[in-house]
């Protein structure tokens, strides 16, 4: 890659003010001197209204871990629009990313996508990865919260003998549950792996209570705990673990010489991989003109949606990452003014601080240094 | 939920200006006020179709223009034959027409903004142009398109050269108008280069130290760029095949036969007999109507084929494009439809022709102009 930029720096005294890489676009589109775009190689389809999307990305690209998810882009009627998706295939493997038919973007996805279709990408991120060292796992999934977890079982369980996953699986029915039969064929061809499948269709909703997930995991208390699956899915999960560190807090006397055996018996940690923020606790106020000032655009928004949106409706290239305030892709300068964090509803004013665009709307006249 | 618009267009929706220009004396408030909502309902119709046709085209014309530009140079490294000469410089010709026509001037007036592309956006855009995309910005969008036709406010009557409306004053120096004109035709990327740099506005105190140090370094870097790459880098690699002299004079023709196009189009957009001026009271408090109506009677389109249309960067839609600067070219044509009908029913000039004839216009008001007003106007009303 190195000997390649050095000649594309020679080049483009003869393609300025174009780059090398804007004129190798006629023949191959994953060139480009300013986007990362991916080639789709393969689409499957896993239930009815699902995919997995098989993609060759150009430079810029860095191997996943298991676990993470990557920004796509499509466009749906000529506009760019961004999506944060899990990556579900195995670490080291091609990238490709299950998507489950939820909304414009993702009915776009599994619907008409072919092979040779061109996909924006963002580099992999995120921290809903495996352990370091090797512990046995509990994974909590619900609906399309399998696709990060699909990546860890697929990365682990062949690879490490000595790894120990059981795997709480909830879908409404079997034909509606992603990855179902290869799931399956994992758990028994190897005993490292523990599948519980749950369908709410004729057992009803998961219950979180230390009870329920003893019947279904009985040492759950030891595990490293991994969720990823609708919000209440996780509040729930979230909640339980919560309690079981309260009860145990209570019950146990401070006592210096505990040492490492104390350690071993307490609740294992919850790792939590959210797809949606909830941001109605500052909504329903007054929105106001929002200036962005290099850009030159003048926009009248309302209080209750992201400034995020706001911009990319005026034609703003806002910089985005997942949406939801967690990656922080989306920071833009706040010149003067005021923003209220839709999240929790508190407000920012001060002059240069980093707005996260994706989960702060306007409240009163706002300019932003972009 | 959300309004957008391009600052500084806050314009009120009722009123009237101090005074209304000739053309439009016959519209009451009430009249100017609901051609500005017809126009503004023309806008909304186009931006509600707007979708993937449309970024399907610009693509297909940005790859197109990049086969002619990369088919074209590599052509002219075996200019030594004659016929490689002539196609070499005919498709680089063609491409910085393109590039600069219906691609540059359109992506960085933010026609394409919409579809939220980096590689296409306003923002991110430069040109095979001499002068820089921010500084053409600048001078073209937020002073042209928002005083067009305003003497003594809109610098493109003219570009500080020329003498191109008889209310402008004239000085012995105008005499070389058509002079003036002539030379500028073939080197007109490095005339708009200097225009850009606003060393009148410098002179008068009213461009700082600091913007003057900015440009000047920005249009130095791209210069030598521009420079080095069409007569230093092609010629150096057409050397090889001994076609060196050859390819210099090939990308010499291209540039020039791009400056005299683009020379010609222009001139044409708000020069031709039938567009108009203002003076600063008409537009002293203007509403949007009439901004709308100084936007048509101000400006004058070419009339022709799709492809002259295409070659012109749909700037032969002057009246159209001055109206709705950042609507994608594409829909120029299906919008002159109906402008043309609204100026009708209202009794408005729409001055349009073809290419020769409006050509032929502007070089007789610059033969004109080049001497003193025959019958000065009356000093007091």
């Amino acid at each position: 890659m190195i000997r390649f930029s050095k000649l594309a720096r020679v080049t483009a005294a003869l393609t300025t003010p174009l780059t090398a890489e804007d004129f190798m676009a006629l023949f191959n589109p994953v060139y480009s001197s300013r986007q990362l775009r991916g080639v789709v190689t393969r689409v499957v389809h896993e239930t009815e209204d699902s995919a997995t999307i098989y993609f060759r990305p150009g430079n810029g690209w860095h191997a996943h871990q298991a676990g993470q998810w990557a920004r796509i882009g499509v466009e749906l009627d000529g506009v760019r629009q961004w999506r944060s998706y899990s990556l579900s295939n195995a670490a080291g493997h091609d990238p490709a990313i299950t998507v489950k038919d939820a909304g414009a973007v993702s009915h776009v996805l599994v619907r008409d996508t072919k092979p040779g279709d061109v996909l924006f990408l963002a580099p992999p991120q995120g921290d809903f990865v495996l352990p370091e060292h090797p512990r046995s796992l509990l994974m909590l999934t619900a609906g399309s919260g399998i696709t990060p977890v699909m990546s860890m079982i697929r990365t682990l369980i062949p690879r490490r003998p000595d790894a120990d996953v059981v795997l709480i699986n909830s879908n409404s029915t079997p034909e509606k549950s992603v990855f179902r039969e290869e799931l399956d064929e994992l758990a028994d061809q190897f005993p490292n792996l523990t599948v519980r499948h749950w369908f709410t269709s004729t057992r009803g909703r998961l219950e979180f209570k230390a009870k329920a997930i003893a019947e279904l995991c009985p040492d759950w208390r030891s595990r490293a705990a991994y969720a990823c699956g609708p919000e209440g899915f996780l509040n729930d999960a979230e909640d339980l673990w919560e309690r079981e560190a309260a009860l145990e807090r209570s019950r146990t006397v401070p006592d210096v010489t505990a040492g490492a055996g104390a350690e071993a018996s307490r609740t294992g940690t919850l790792t939590i991989e959210r797809f949606s923020t909830d941001l109605t606790a500052g909504a329903g106020h007054d929105g106001g003109l929002v200036t962005f000032e290099q850009s030159d655009r003048e926009v009248q928004a309302d209080g209750d949606t992201p400034l995020l949106d706001i911009g990319e409706d005026a034609g703003v290239l806002m910089p985005s990452g997942c949406r939801m305030g967690i990656c922080h892709s989306c920071l833009v300068p706040l010149r003067a003014g005021q923003v209220r964090d839709l999240r929790s509803g508190e407000l920012h004013n001060t002059p240069g601080q980093l707005i996260q665009t994706c989960v702060s709307a306007a409240a009163g006249p706002v300019n932003l240094d972009l | 939920m959300t309004t957008t618009l391009t600052r500084p267009g806050a314009l009120a929706a009722s009123g009237h200006p101090l005074v209304r220009p000739d053309a439009a004396k016959h519209l009451t408030d009430e009249q100017v006020e609901e051609l500005g909502r017809e126009l503004d309902a023309v806008r909304d119709e186009i931006l509600a179709k707007r979708g993937a046709t449309d970024a399907a085209y610009i693509r297909r014309v940005i790859k197109l223009q990049r086969s002619l530009e990369f088919a074209g140079r590599g052509t002219l490294l075996f200019s030594k034959y004659k016929p490689a000469w002539f196609a070499g410089t005919a498709m680089l010709s063609v491409a910085k027409i393109l590039e600069n026509m219906e691609i540059g001037h359109n992506v960085l007036h933010g026609q394409w903004d919409w579809m939220r592309d980096p590689d296409i956006h306003s923002t991110t855009w430069e040109w095979d142009f001499v002068t820089p995309a921010r500084s053409w910005q600048h001078t073209h969008n937020d002073l042209h398109h928002r005083w067009t036709n305003v003497i003594g406010k809109d610098r493109d009557i003219g570009y500080n050269l020329l003498r191109m409306d008889p209310d402008q004053p004239w000085k012995p120096f105008n005499l070389g108008n058509p002079l003036y004109n002539a030379i500028l035709a073939p080197v007109f990327e490095w005339g708009i280069a200097l225009y850009d740099l606003e060393i009148p506005e410098f002179k008068e105190g009213l461009k700082s130290k600091a913007d003057m140090s900015r440009d000047l370094k920005a249009v130095g870097v791209k210069v030598v760029k521009q420079f080095s790459k069409d007569y230093a880098a092609t010629p150096a690699v057409a050397m090889l095949t001994g076609s060196g002299k050859q390819a210099l004079y090939g990308t010499l023709a291209a540039n020039a036969i791009r400056n005299f196009w683009a020379h010609a189009v222009i001139f044409c957009g708000h020069f031709p007999d039938g567009t108009d001026t203002f003076t600063e009271e008409e537009v002293d408090g203007e509403t949007r109507g009439d901004w709308y109506v100084r936007q048509m009677i101000g400006s004058a389109n070419i009339s022709g084929s799709k492809l002259m249309h295409f070659m012109t960067g749909n700037l032969s839609h002057q009246i159209e494009h001055h109206c709705f600067p950042d609507l994608p070219s594409n829909r120029y044509a299906e919008v002159a439809v109906k402008v043309r009908e609204i100026c009708t029913r209202y009794g408005l000039p729409y001055t349009t022709g073809p290419l020769p004839k409006q050509v032929g216009s502007t070089w007789a008001k610059i033969f004109k102009l080049a001497l003193p007003n025959r019958k000065p106007k009356a000093a007091t009303a």
